[in-house]
């Protein structure tokens, strides 16, 4: 594998170098000798790169494969099977199911059971059970980014080195965001799950934990980078370290505060489906138990209600971003982290 | 107060003139932020009341939270001293016993006349057991509390630690652990620190061994067995160990790492090339850049949860349905990333590259790579270390991985200190990987660490 892509780069690069040597002088010749070297090193290093990745990346799909139940060739054309079957009787049915409208192939079986979790709000009118589990899906994820957004607003300033200085308060206050951002969702949940029984609660407070890590980090990286003229112009009126950072740091940082809050929304939703699916409720759990059960017509509603909230909440959430801060605002990967 | 410097009329009109925008703010600039924050607050109490979150915490087994949270670092040793028909008393252990067979126990010692002394901490908190009577010693003081085959009943002057349940009588050691009196028996429940066994379970060789002794053991002691050395003997004794199952927890956490590692790599070298169709200015093809765009974003908004349970359904649990989960969502993510980074790149370069004559390959070989690059790398390490925590939640789900192994050891209520080994052996995978990525992208892209 290694000298494969050795060769592939020295043929690229060939054609970078191609000058004759014979027509440089003395001094520009032994240039051309050293940057040869350079570049010869480089390549081999690269190389060697290349190879151990491979190495890597092998060794580690092979321990993948050997760990799963179903070998990978083994069960592929198994999942060209699983898709073909798993088709609803027809199109109409995942309409059916979405809105909770009875199935004419209904027989009694869960399966076509549609109407039988309508929540009535009056007694006509009801909400289809599968948008009720997105609607509670959704507010999990608001009520913990919120909560959370708040805490790690408070926490922030305490872990920012122009504000607090380096001392013990930054050191212990990027500990507990590192320990709150680290800290498996799972664990919090089925922890809280054990003591307040199975519900949202769990699912809130697991994710407003790991919403505090991940947006402490985020918006203390932001104070750091603020213009401190502001501030020294308070400093010199003599206001006190509160009003320093109310009107010298918060004016400043707050749209990007805002950015990354609404990005964190939007990775919020996609957590609370699976922390749902483990056992805090919502659309996830609905979900697992329709996959499980080879309800078609339910997945495929419940994939097209999800896709279509998720595209729509990204749309709006990109959208407010860039009224904000404008270009950019699309940090993707830094807000998922 | 320090002096205020006074202004006169005529100053407070020019001033006024000459700054509107703080004078005259409007109605939104003014009480935006009060409405705003009002409305989140509303928002807030309903969802507490859609949520029930009051009657959810009052119904809450509080007594059971400090018992879980105990176990996570310390552990419970249940002997029950069973009263035999000959007038003696024999413990008996659960299958869970800490205990080998027939060691000497230092808080269970049997007495002379064929009871128990169990002492918790210290002599003067210890329950003396005969199967006529229990004599319960609290902070020095003695509580004799008789047994007949219907009862076991408390003396009238018994303190709160010492409790009349029914034909049970409770005795409360704090900490250090509770026993409960029954006609037949007294269950025993004795608490220490730490994690119990932890290197070695009763049936090694190693078993309650002293750290001089163990460590006396590896270096110059005696082959234990003579076929292998004592540190090769220790380490199968330590990965096979039965109760712990370090070799199965250090297994499924690979596998959790590996998930991480290959569905990261795989989706940035499928969004690599992608990325470069999908970038305005490299294709000049309106259609082709709209449909890889809309490809993006199909991977990227379908929810992880759904890939990884689809890929569960398909391939059954284990790292393949987490590897497949994370390359489908990430190669969509990175994608997005990637072409909005190469659709930011300077044309220079490009065109210096184009000018001599190059084909469209190494043009963006030579032209845009190299300006792309350290973002590319930067952007897939900040994807693999949210990865690696979003493995573990994938795992819980069926993917596999060290995720599941906890959803299990929670499911019985009863291994919290497993738990919490596992959950400490994340945190030390993450810092650890939080720190090699920033490492590596502060080297390639400069910056300050954190």
């Amino acid at each position: 594998m290694a000298t494969i892509s050795k060769q592939t780069t020295g043929h690229l690069g060939g054609n970078l170098d191609g000058a004759p040597g014979s027509r440089l002088g003395p001094a520009a010749s032994l240039m051309m000798q050293h940057y040869r070297q350079q570049l010869r090193t480089r390549r081999v290093y690269t190389a060697i790169t290349i190879g151990v990745f491979l190495v890597v990346l092998f060794a580690s799909l092979k321990f993948a494969n050997d760990a799963n139940a179903g070998k990978f060739f083994e069960r592929l054309p198994y999942m060209f099977d699983f898709i073909r079957s798993f088709v609803p009787d027809s199109p109409m049915e995942i309409i059916r199911a979405m809105f909770d409208l009875p199935s004419p192939y209904a027989d009694g079986s869960l399966k076509y059971d549609y109407t039988a979790d309508r929540h009535y709000i009056t007694e006509t009118f009801y909400i289809p059970n599968f948008f009720y589990q997105l609607i509670i899906t959704i507010n999990i994820a608001l009520v913990s980014t919120i909560i959370g957004s708040a805490i790690a607003f408070v926490l922030c300033f305490f872990a920012s080195t122009n504000l607090v200085g380096a001392g013990p308060v930054r050191f212990v206050v990027r500990r507990i965001m590192e320990i709150l951002r680290a800290f498996p969702e799972i664990v919090i949940a089925g922890l809280l799950t054990a003591i307040l029984s199975i519900g949202p609660i769990a699912a809130i407070i697991a994710i407003t934990v790991h919403t505090i890590g991940a947006l402490g980090k985020l918006f203390f990286e932001v104070v750091e980078n603020s213009d401190m003229k502001p501030d020294e112009g308070l400093r010199a009126a003599g206001a006190s370290w509160v009003e320093r950072v109310r009107f010298a740091i918060v004016p400043q940082v707050l749209p990007n505060f805002v950015s990354y809050t609404l990005l964190r929304a939007e990775v919020n939703v996609r957590a609370s489906t699976i922390i749902g699916a483990v056992g805090g409720g919502g659309i996830g759990e609905v979900f697992r138990l329709a996959i499980g059960r080879d309800h078609a017509a339910k997945t495929y509603a419940i994939i097209i209600l999800l896709l279509v909230s998720v595209i729509a909440i990204d749309q709006f959430s990109s959208w407010l971003r860039r009224r904000l801060i404008g270009q950019q605002s699309f940090e993707l990967g830094r807000g998922a982290a | 107060m320090p002096s205020v410097p006074a202004i006169n009329a005529s100053d407070r009109e020019r001033l006024r003139e000459t700054y509107p925008q703080v004078f005259h703010r409007s109605f939104l600039q003014r009480y935006g932020l009060l409405i705003g924050s009002g409305l989140i607050l509303a928002y807030l109490v309903a969802c507490f009341f859609a949520f029930n979150v009051g009657p959810a915490f009052r119904n809450g087994q509080w007594d059971r939270a400090s018992l879980y949270l105990q176990d996570w670092y310390s552990w419970r040793a249940q002997p029950r001293l069973r009263f035999q028909d000959d007038g003696t008393v024999k413990p008996q252990w659960s299958s869970r016993g800490q205990y080998a067979e027939g060691s000497d126990i230092s808080w269970l010692k049997p007495t002379e006349g064929g009871g128990y002394r169990v002492t918790y901490g210290s002599e003067a908190d210890r329950l003396d057991v005969t199967p006529g009577r229990v004599d319960v010693y609290l902070n020095g003081t003695v509580y004799p509390v008789t047994i007949d085959s219907n009862a076991a009943t408390a003396p009238a002057d018994a303190p709160s630690a010492l409790r009349q349940d029914g034909a049970k009588v409770l005795v409360d050691y704090g900490f250090e652990g509770q026993a409960e009196i029954r006609p037949a028996q007294v269950y025993v429940q004795r608490r220490f620190l730490g994690w119990a066994n932890f290197l070695f379970d009763t049936k090694s060789a190693f078993w309650g061994k002293s750290w001089g002794e163990l460590a006396h053991l590896a270096t110059i002691g005696e082959r234990l067995d003579p076929a292998r050395s004592n540190i090769g003997h220790m380490r199968d004794d330590f990965l096979g160990n039965n109760v712990w199952q370090h070799a199965d927890i250090l297994s499924k956490l690979l596998q959790t790492l590996v998930m991480a590692f290959v569905g990261t790599l795989l989706g940035t070298l499928f969004a690599f090339p992608l990325a470069f169709i999908a970038a305005r200015n490299i294709t000049r093809n309106r259609a082709a850049n709209w449909g890889m765009k809309r490809l993006f974003d199909f991977l990227r908004s379908v929810d992880m949860l759904i890939w990884a349970l689809f890929f569960t359904r398909s391939f059954g649990p284990g790292p393949i349905p987490g590897i497949a989960a994370i390359f489908f969502t990430d190669a969509g993510a990175l994608g997005k990333v990637y072409s909005e980074a190469v659709e930011n790149v300077d044309d220079k370069q490009r065109e210096g590259v184009k000018s001599v004559g190059a084909p469209s390959v190494i043009v963006n070989r030579f032209g845009v790579v190299p300006q792309v690059l350290p973002v590319f790398i930067s952007q897939s390490l900040y994807f693999w270390e949210s990865n690696t925590r979003s493995a573990t939640v994938i795992g819980a789900v069926g993917a596999g991985g060290i995720g599941l192994k906890l959803l299990e050891a929670m499911g019985t209520n009863a291994d919290w200190d497993k738990v919490a080994y596992m959950v400490l052996l994340i945190l030390i995978v993450v810092f650890l990987f939080d720190n090699v990525s920033n490492a590596i992208r502060s080297r390639l892209i400069g910056g300050p660490t954190h």
